[in-house]
């Protein structure tokens, strides 16, 4: 059976990882090749990168380093920020990444998704969804969940679907930041929306939180950053709890 | 020890690369017949669409170089489904080392079967040293049917060939170079041939 997946997600700014702090295994916390290998080390399924500098400049240090992280890391990582275009995505790729991931972009630009898709396959384009309820409807969120757009999520997903997205990062502002769980019911309705694998983000405070995700929330994947870079939860431990409970997970 | 990586218009071919710098190999990416014949190993990797890989394979003669080569050889991903017959992928006639075609999987899950996922009744010396509780990372919307050159299955939507071989031939549906210590091993094995 196919396993749900752990995928710890790092926020990478100017080549450091910015919310790397207490690791007592690493050399250098800050550093986002040492903290990606030690994650696949601990049997984290996947890993995300999302690049969050503010000029073109330091993205162009990204391409780097993704591929520092292709050489040392042997899991699959997807890898964010700023892509606009199809030449973007061609470094990425050939620099060692997996998949990438757009988000305002194909909001902005929805033809880059069957664009990315045609050109690259549907198995490397990831589509992030910033998603927040409001007024008895769920609403998709641009610019890190700051700007509102009248596109209802559901609507979204099924174009992204329809369009060659391979799979949907889907995060809930309303629950993003607050450890309370993640969002349970938008999960599940886009995850039997669409036929490609949902990663459910935003939320993640307790062990409990992941199970209710992927037996409820019928989630693929379940992303999470802050509670495995300071050490809240280790992944080996979440692991044994979520097969305990018997759901399936690579040991 | 000369490890060619076939090159061609696929992906993923950095990632093979990386995987075999980690095991000690600096192998060489090449077109050209004569050093993928004097290689003592030919990786043939690939992410992508079947038709466009077999029309660029084609066009280069590299297909009867493929089908010719002696050494092992180890197909992976696309690399593997371009061995065997047919696709049904755009209606592609594959090399044809592997006696054995390529179906959609039904959509009565999602598809394509991407993540981790056991694989079983291995049997063959590339998959020495593994359990059947050990994960690989898939991902792949076409399979190959069970068949004699079957070397382990898997299991997603319907029982499929995760591994095949016959002679020097091997081929992996899944990615050994991004499936974590036992995808090591595998590529360990092979490279120990």
């Amino acid at each position: 059976m196919l396993a749900k997946r752990i995928i710890p997600c790092l926020d990478v700014k100017d080549g450091r990882t910015v919310k790397g702090i207490n690791f007592k295994e690493l050399r250098d916390a800050g550093d986002p090749v040492e903290l990606g290998a030690l994650y696949a080390e601990q049997l984290a399924d996947e890993l995300c990168f999302l690049d969050i500098s503010a000029t073109l400049e330091d993205r162009k240090t990204f391409a780097e380093l993704v591929k520092e992280i292709a050489k040392n890391v042997n899991i699959p990582f997807t890898v964010g920020g700023g892509i606009t275009s199809i030449s973007q995505v061609g470094r990425l790729l050939a620099a060692g990444a997996d998949k990438i991931t757009i988000n305002s972009a194909a909001v902005r630009q929805p033809e880059l998704v069957s664009q990315f898709a045609n050109e690259f396959g549907s198995q490397c384009v990831v589509v992030a969804i910033d998603t927040k309820y409001k007024d008895g409807e769920w609403y998709v969120y641009t610019h890190g969940g700051t700007k509102s757009t009248p596109i209802l999520t559901t609507d979204w997903a099924k174009q992204i679907y329809n369009d060659g997205a391979g799979e949907i990062l889907l995060t809930s502002m309303n629950h993003d930041g607050t450890k309370n769980g993640f969002a349970l019911d938008i999960t599940s309705t886009i995850s039997e929306l669409v036929n490609i694998p949902v990663i459910a983000s935003g939320g993640a405070g307790t062990m409990e939180h992941f199970k209710h995700v992927f037996n409820e929330g019928k989630a693929d994947a379940a992303l999470a950053a802050s509670i495995f870079h300071f050490k809240e939860m280790e992944i080996g431990d979440l692991k044994n709890y979520l097969r305990n409970e018997g759901i399936e997970i690579r040991s | 020890m000369k490890i060619a990586i076939v090159k061609y218009n696929a992906g993923n071919v950095q990632s093979v690369v990386f995987a075999l710098n980690r095991l000690g190999i600096e192998p060489e990416i090449t077109d050209d017949p004569e050093k993928l014949r004097t290689a003592d190993k030919v990786i043939f990797p690939g992410v992508g669409e079947a038709s466009s890989a077999m029309k660029y394979l084609k066009e280069r003669g590299l297909d009867e170089v493929l089908r010719s080569l002696k050494q092992p050889f180890l197909g992976i991903c696309l690399g593997m489904q371009l061995m065997c017959k047919h696709s049904e992928e755009n209606d592609t006639e594959c090399l044809g080392i592997f006696d054995l075609n390529l179906k959609k999987f039904p959509p009565k899950e999602k598809v394509p079967h991407m993540g981790w996922n056991k694989i079983y009744n291995l049997n063959s010396a590339l998959t020495k040293g593994l359990t059947e509780k050990d994960y690989v990372y898939f991902v792949h919307s076409y399979y190959a049917e069970l068949g004699d050159e079957t070397i382990s299955t898997t299991n997603y939507i319907n029982e499929f060939s995760a591994g095949l071989h016959k002679n020097n031939f091997y081929g992996f549906q899944f990615h050994p170079e991004k499936s974590g210590v036992t995808g090591a091993k595998i590529l360990k094995n092979f490279i120990e041939l």
